[in-house]
């Protein structure tokens, strides 16, 4: 499967998918002015990954901020991991970020995936 | 020229950090988010209160590039807005205020009216309802910006329309974020 590797912008976040190496990452800020576009690749690679996923998908959020348009296409991301077996959330916030905690455990309510919370 | 003057002695009056008025793009918020973060960082602001500012300023900016295609340029009224940042020694506080078509003002008033009803526990509960059933607009908007705003401010919205044309009313929206951690 192609890599997807995304520099990060001031609006846009970094995107990593990288199924050999087992690492998938979305962090910095996301405040794209088409988000439902921007996302899109994202979502479509997570699709094909569905049909043949690793054992172990451990997914990590290090979000330094996401607009509300993002928190939609974000509980679609989840929505796909949610139907990968072995796929595992690291929710990371800033230590002094308690909206951004929150936001993860609001997102953790919403579908049946584990959660792990860290701080950075 | 004494237009300048007293341009100026409002600002300084109201303690307006920064004030942009004109046509809304992604690239003009981009810049005004920017310029607001310099502004908050070099007096040296609280890492959440910033973060909590920043936020807000990106829904209000947002919401009025997302809404300022539906002008028309026939209508005699202009799409330009305005946004204002001020700090007050307690507050930020942050304004906007754009055209808006008048049939649509009644349904804004009570989205607003709505959420101001709400506490906190009852604004996370229309979030999340929200989020889980609703669709992104053609816009591009998840309809959850005011929702947003509230709660990250933890304070009323407050608004207003003003009439302008028969087809038209400006609305103002603004929201106060305290400065001493408050929730």
């Amino acid at each position: 499967m192609e890599i997807i590797n995304l520099e990060g912008t001031e609006d846009t976040p970094k995107i990593l998918l990288n199924k050999p190496n087992g690492i998938f990452e979305i962090s910095g800020r996301s405040l794209p002015e088409d988000t439902a576009e921007f996302y899109k690749p994202v979502l479509e690679w997570l699709e094909r990954y569905t049909a043949d996923p690793n054992p172990e998908t451990p997914f990590v959020f290090k979000l330094e901020y996401f607009n509300t348009a993002s928190s939609k296409l974000i509980l679609d991301v989840l929505s796909k991991l949610e139907r990968i077996k072995g796929t595992t959330i690291s929710w990371y916030h800033h230590e002094d970020d308690e909206d951004m905690e929150e936001a993860g455990s609001e997102f953790s309510e919403l579908v049946e995936v584990e959660f792990e919370f860290k701080t950075y | 020229m004494k237009y300048v003057y007293d341009l100026h002695t409002i600002l300084l009056q109201r303690n307006l950090i920064l004030v942009y008025e004109g046509e809304f793009t992604q690239e003009i918020t981009k810049a005004v988010l920017s310029m607001a973060e310099r502004n908050m960082e070099s007096m040296g602001e609280e890492s959440n209160i910033k973060r909590k500012v920043f936020n807000v300023m990106v829904e209000c900016l947002q919401n009025i590039c997302k809404h300022a295609d539906e002008y028309d340029p026939d209508a005699q009224v202009t799409n330009k807005a305005i946004f204002m940042i001020g700090k007050q020694e307690e507050e930020y506080v942050i304004t906007t205020g754009n055209p808006i078509l008048k049939q649509k003002v009644d349904s804004l008033h009570s989205k607003l009216e709505q959420i101001n009803s709400l506490d906190k526990e009852g604004l996370k509960a229309l979030y999340k309802d929200i989020i889980k059933n609703g669709d992104l607009s053609e816009k591009g908007g998840a309809g959850l910006g005011f929702v947003d705003m509230a709660r990250k401010s933890g304070q009323k919205l407050e608004f207003d329309f003003q009439p302008m044309t028969d087809q038209w009313s400006f609305f103002s929206l603004k929201t106060t974020i305290p400065r001493t951690g408050v929730e």
